[in-house]
């Protein structure tokens, strides 16, 4: 690794064998290789051929984040890994669902704030919010933060999806 | 045929398909999970079982099998303690890409995760030491896999690759279902064929290169014999020197004058220096080890970087070359004679002959020396004697791992590729004597010869047992320094003299030992003997421990310690006074 080369964060999408063992795999070579994982996300995506779609997040110098992608594609149930922040426009999206508990003033407070990043009551006692907030990391960080003073008891986040801008596949 | 007649137990698939995929022999240990296979090889004769007396050793000596072969070699260990015994074996074969199968046995399905009797998560403890895995859990899919577990573990980079069996999945019945030809794996498709236009680039680089040197490795003996052919060819077409890794060792001939030795941290002077100062660099199927590169920030400063490697993610993860051709040794170096044969290019001699007296001078250091007396026998001078006595016969040296086997990569000359066994990334002590048992049950009129220290031959030495099962008539031919005698070097080196635990207390009496298993012990400490020594070895048509005394004191050199640079070579003991070794150096291991 050259000293000049600094970490970038990079989306890697990967083309996956829907079969036991397969997360286990990707994410033993996360952490017997170093590499960092910042979010991570699969499901089932094709149920014809049986594939499922890992996207995760992770940072490095170039070197590394070459070196990932190589050690990704090296493993047999791997179909394809595909690197969205190089390889051009792409967007990201993360769901949150957030509680808040609080009356009064507050609850007040975190409906509105709620209807401003267009959260929406997924769940509503008459002390407590659950709110489903969508977009980019960032969006979803700024609502989490605002819902800090205003009684918030709970965050479970999915980890970031992301797919190319235009009509080509990943 | 109703289909409950053709049907068959999946233990009785699994040999089937192990016939089907050409296997001669599987080295194994029998135990509760994997009876049914047991019972399946008894009633058989094509397939031939070599009981180990370690599962270890059964990988080792399947490693040996391969690597002396080109084929893939073959292990049945039962669940649990059998699994987690293969691990080290199957490390190994992965670090230095290794074709292997390996069946586990596993405890019934409706059992797996119960916490059962000999029940190990055997693919999750493997899956960081293979190639790749599986867990069959329906007779259905038995032979399926099994063939193309095959096609995973020989083809590509190839590795060690696993198939956990539950008891089961043995005893039910299905139908047999032969191998596919030619194999379409729907996600694995290694890439063989280089791209043409980087030969060309390739090309280019090589005919301008003023002070060029070929730099190979293990990746030019695992392509196949046709690759080393090609090397030898290619490097004499255009007159190049050439320095082999540990593993790289026999895939050009050593005799040879454009051959400089083995580089790294126990390389030639000649060697090392030829890759700091080359101008272009060709690396055909080496993955620039740690041990190879030294201080990487000083490592070949002034060259162009050319990697050839089957496997991308060899490439840049070290070293940052400039230009990565992805392929198979033999195709790439068959592009190369052909792209280079077609353009007849014109060398530029006046610098290559510059080069090469620049090389001369440094072979003119003579960094091998050493001084033999009289009194006691030097390592380097028993290896000296060893090879003048095999080099007319068929030999095949496996190592342990040690100083003795840096001074074996130094002293015999390997002149072939499959030859040479030893254990050169995992470093795995107790790998050259099993090793050496499945060279010599792949080649039963060779001579077969370990060369080990006293310390690592005592980490398998449990297979003695199995040599005087089998007959096998390898020779263990023991350098005994009565230390660890690499960890004593270090210790002499980086750590003050202080010499912690690295003294051999209570050796065997390694002749006594070898007689108490039908062996054969020899013994000599004496330099005039040992001559007389080396040739009985050879004569005895049994299993033989040559127990050879050597100086205690005698260190491996040349060595580039940890952290230093190709330049700043240690070249004898005296040597160490001005160079002391840098506190970053002492982390590395």
């Amino acid at each position: 690794m050259s000293p000049t080369e600094t970490a970038s964060r990079h989306t890697i999408s990967i083309l996956v064998d829907n079969e036991p063992g397969i997360l286990a795999r990707v994410v033993g070579l996360f952490s017997g290789r170093g590499y960092n994982i910042e979010s991570l996300t699969v499901a089932k995506t094709n149920e014809k051929e049986n594939l499922s779609r890992i996207t995760i997040v992770t940072a490095g110098t170039p070197m590394v984040i070459e070196q990932i992608k190589a050690q990704l594609d090296r493993l047999v149930p791997v179909h394809r890994v595909r690197d969205l922040t190089l390889g051009g426009e792409h967007v990201e999206r993360e769901l949150a669902l957030v509680k808040v508990k609080g009356t009064g003033e507050k609850r007040v407070e975190a409906l509105r704030l709620a209807d401003v990043f267009r959260a929406k009551v997924i769940d509503a006692k008459s002390d407590s919010f659950v709110f489903e907030v969508t977009g980019a990391s960032d969006k979803v960080d700024t609502f989490i933060g605002l819902m800090e003073g205003l009684g918030l008891i709970d965050v479970g986040r999915t980890g970031i999806v992301a797919t190319t801008r235009g009509s080509e596949a990943i | 045929m109703k289909p409950e007649e053709s049907a068959t137990t999946g233990a009785d698939l699994l040999v089937k398909a192990l016939i089907d995929e050409e296997v001669e022999v599987v080295f194994g240990y029998p135990g509760g999970a994997v009876l049914p296979i047991y019972d399946s090889l008894f009633k058989q004769n094509r397939l031939r079982h070599i009981l180990v007396r370690h599962e270890q050793a059964a990988v080792h000596a399947a490693e040996g099998y391969a690597r002396s072969t080109g084929r893939v070699g073959v292990v049945l260990v039962t669940s649990g303690p059998g699994a987690t015994n293969a691990v080290t074996g199957l490390t190994d074969a992965l670090m230095d890409s290794i074709p292997i199968v390996c069946l586990t046995g596993q405890v019934p399905t409706h059992l797996i995760g119960n916490d059962a009797f000999q029940e190990a998560d055997t693919t999750g403890i493997t899956r960081p030491c293979t190639k790749h895995n599986y867990l069959v859990k329906a007779v259905g899919d038995l032979a399926r896999t099994v063939h193309e577990a095959f096609y995973v573990a020989r083809s590509g980079r190839p590795g060690p690759v696993v198939i956990d069996l539950p008891k089961d999945v043995l005893m039910n019945k299905h139908e047999y279902e032969a191998p596919k030809k030619p194999v379409q794996h729907k996600s694995y498709r290694p890439q063989v064929k280089p791209d043409p236009k980087k030969i060309e680039e390739a090309i280019d680089l090589i005919q301008a290169a003023k002070r060029p040197v070929f730099y190979t490795g293990g990746g030019v003996i695992n392509s196949g014999p046709k690759a080393s052919k090609l090397l030898t060819q290619f490097v004499h077409l255009t007159g190049f020197p050439i320095t082999n890794t540990l593993m790289g060792l026999g895939a050009f001939p050593a005799s040879d004058k454009q051959f400089l030795g083995m580089l790294g941290m126990h390389g030639t002077y000649e060697a090392n220096l030829a890759m700091y100062h080359c101008d272009v660099l060709i690396d055909i199927g080496a993955r620039f080890d740690d041990r190879i590169t030294g201080k990487l920030s000083e490592f070949s400063p002034k060259s162009k970087k050319i990697h050839v490697d089957i496997d991308p993610s060899s490439i840049n993860k070290n070293v940052r070359v400039d230009l990565p051709i992805v392929g198979d040794a033999a195709h790439v170096l068959e592009e190369m004679i052909r792209v280079w044969k077609a353009r007849q290019p014109r060398l530029d001699q006046k610098a290559h002959k510059a080069w090469w007296a620049e090389i001369e001078k440094w072979r003119g250091r003579n960094c091998l020396a050493y001084k033999q007396d009289k009194e006691t026998i030097k390592p380097q001078f028993a290896l000296e004697r060893l090879y003048h006595h095999i080099k007319d016969h068929d030999h095949y040296i496996t190592t342990e791992v040690g100083q003795h086997q840096m001074w074996a990569a130094q002293f015999l000359k390997f002149e072939q590729p499959n030859h040479w066994m030893t254990s050169g990334g995992l470093g795995t002590m107790g790998y050259g004597f099993p090793a050496a048992m499945g060279v010599q049950i792949a080649h039963p009129d060779a001579l077969v010869i370990d060369v080990a220290g006293e310390a690592s031959i005592m980490m398998n030495i449990q297979e003695l047992s199995t040599v005087a099962q089998y007959r096998l008539p390898v020779k263990i031919f023991i350098l005994n320094n009565q230390y660890m005698g690499m960890v004593r070097q270090w210790q002499e080196l980086l750590h003050g003299g202080r010499y912690s635990e690295s003294y051999m207390e209570s050796l065997p009496d390694f002749v006594k030992l070898a007689e108490a298993f039908g062996a054969v012990g020899l013994r000599t400490g004496n330099p005039s003997e040992l001559d007389g020594v080396i040739q009985e070895m050879i004569k005895i048509k049994k299993p033989v421990i040559v127990d050879v005394l050597v100086d205690k004191a005698e260190n491996c050199f040349p060595m580039i310690p940890s952290g230093a640079a190709h330049y700043d070579m240690l070249l004898g003991p005296n040597d160490r006074a001005e160079k002391p070794i840098s506190e970053e150096g002492m982390v590395l291991v």
